[in-house]
């Protein structure tokens, strides 16, 4: 009645389309997010004003270590531990994404989320529902080789962390040399940040620790708590989880993107500031 | 509506084929209404499973072009009119003719897993169990569960790679979060939901949610929690160690 070879299935609907958009969409930010992050460069711009101020691309922030003598690099006073340093091999390019991309990755790729679409468009395991995935005998689903998947909630901690800092960088870009204006890149690195909180603070993770663990939201007099009512904020963040992964997503790229053109010179920034 | 063509599986766990049919088709008809049509005029010993032909008892469940669906709620004007309408029976548990499966290991399950058990001491000072419409409202959900098993035939891990001796499946997963999280329930179930019922082989793939008829969010309110749970028990190193300095929670 059937046979065993992947992708059998009986469906006659475009059961391929989700899996195919998904794959390939999160490959082109994969392979944009690579290059970018290999680039080292062109990630700051303020308009060569010095001081208080600038628009920092989020795949660079934070900023451990500054390499200033490359085109586009934040002036010295913005890493956290000054310049670039000597012992770094030779191999790897000395860019500050380098350094931190690690963080964000990691929770978007042990996200619930994301590891069902990649499951389903890299693993095929199943590419669709009632579509036939790679057999295996040996499937052990997340409780052998994907076990990692459990520390999600740390990858969390790590992202909530990053909200302060690309916060902190939405607030600086507000500013050019110590003076308050507001560019077109400021806006676009202020949604940046409101967009990873809906895309954070609906993660399931998120809504398990503010409220889900618990057995009884109305302990212990009857009325609704305070968890209570962060739950069901959380929970409606929840219900749209995938659309924010998406949208925060091809934000932090197109802000990245942004700040790469305009510090390269390619594109000019509006600003008050009038440069 | 006109004739239309319909292919019905005919056959047991031994042989059997995909068998063509063309049936007049009136206004209104769900799949099911089709299905007794044929059999009451074409194949008298066509065998399918129903009984309240209103998406409540889930009986009829069978995979319509593929998907599995329930006959009783699948519209006919959901398919064009020259659309052929394949029919066949949940693949997952085994045939035991023409569009029926034999679903009883789906009982076994539900018989290993403890049941509600009521802690005397959160009776109220009359002697009763009272709960909140907060609390209620989150296990309700689960209760809509019509044990079609659409969810079990569409899981992967019982459908494609034959795990029935490691994972519960997705239906018996929400008996167990609503359980689990019944302020009112004082049983322990996480260290089976890691070991025997299996919370690990799920991966949230989430194609029990996409077929449920009653629209429960299996992943996201039931699965997701539990699996948190277990995290808390078993894998979280700061949990782990809060607990030794300052003991367990009550
Ligand atoms: S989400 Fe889990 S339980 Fe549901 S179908 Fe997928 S693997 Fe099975
Ligand atoms: S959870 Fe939904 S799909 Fe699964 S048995 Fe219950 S009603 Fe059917
Ligand atoms: S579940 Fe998506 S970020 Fe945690
Ligand atoms: S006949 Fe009862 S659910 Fe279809």
């Amino acid at each position: 009645m059937d046979s065993n070879s992947l992708f059998n299935t009986q469906r006659s609907d475009r059961w391929w389309f989700e899996p195919l958009w998904t794959g390939v969409g999160f490959l082109c930010f994969v392979i944009y997010t690579t290059w970018a992050m290999l680039q080292g460069d062109y990630y700051w711009w303020s308009a060569g004003v010095e001081g208080f101020g600038g628009y920092l691309s989020p795949f660079y922030s934070p900023l451990i270590f500054i390499n200033p003598i490359v085109n586009g690099a934040a002036p010295i006073d913005h890493s956290w531990f000054g310049s670039w340093p000597e012992w770094w091999p030779n191999l790897i390019p000395a860019s500050p994404a380098i350094l931190i991309l690690a963080g964000p990755l990691s929770f978007r790729m042990t996200c619930y989320y994301y590891r069902k679409f990649y499951y389903r468009s890299y693993f095929m395991s199943p590419p669709g529902c009632s579509v036939k995935g790679i057999r295996n005998k040996k499937y052990k689903g997340e409780t052998a080789l994907l076990i990692f998947q459990n520390l999600h909630r740390f990858t969390l901690y790590i992202a909530i962390g990053i909200i302060f800092i690309l916060s902190y960088d939405a607030i600086l870009s507000f500013f050019q040399g110590g003076e308050f204006g507001v560019g077109l890149g400021s806006i676009i690195l202020t949604i940046n940040p409101i967009l990873l909180i809906g895309y954070t603070f609906g993660c399931h993770v998120f809504r398990h620790l503010s409220g889900g663990h618990k057995d009884c939201f109305t302990c212990p007099n009857g009325k609704p708590t305070f968890r209570y009512q962060v739950w069901k904020g959380v929970s409606w963040l929840n219900g749209r989880h995938m659309m924010w992964a998406w949208i925060s997503m091809i934000w932090v790229a197109f802000t990245d993107i942004y700040v790469r053109m305009v510090a390269s010179g390619y594109w000019i920034d509006m600003n008050t500031w009038n440069n | 509506m006109g004739l239309r063509k319909f292919k019905l599986f005919r056959g047991d766990s031994r042989e059997g084929t995909m068998k063509d049919f063309k049936v007049e088709v009136d206004q209104g008809m769900v799949v099911l209404d089709v299905i007794h049509r044929i059999q009451s005029e074409q194949v008298g010993d066509l065998a399918v499973r129903w009984n309240c032909k209103a998406g409540k008892c889930g009986s009829c469940s069978v995979e319509i072009n593929g998907k599995p669906k329930l006959a009783c709620m699948t519209r006919m004007n959901e398919y064009s009119l020259e659309e052929t309408i394949s029919v066949r029976p949940i693949k997952t548990f085994p045939l035991i003719k023409d569009l029926v499966a034999d679903v009883s290991w789906n009982y076994k399950q539900n018989k290993n897993i403890a049941p509600f058990t009521p802690d005397p001491d959160k009776k109220d000072n009359n002697g009763n169990y009272i709960m909140m419409q907060e609390d209620v409202d989150r296990v309700q959900e689960f209760r809509k569960c019509i044990e079609c098993y659409l969810c079990q035939n569409v899981c992967h891990v019982l459908r494609d790679h034959d795990k029935k001796n490691e994972f519960v499946g997705p239906r018996f997963m929400i008996r167990l979060a609503s359980l689990e999280m019944h302020p009112l329930d004082k049983a322990d179930r996480i260290e089976n939901i890691k070991n025997d019922y299996g919370s690990g082989m799920c991966n949230i793939t989430r194609c029990c949610t996409d077929v449920c008829p009653e629209h429960i969010q299996i992943t996201d309110n039931g699965i997701i929690p539990l699996k948190e749970r277990v995290v808390d028990r078993y894998y979280d190193p700061i949990i782990w160690l809060w607990n030794k300095l300052f003991g367990k929670p009550k």
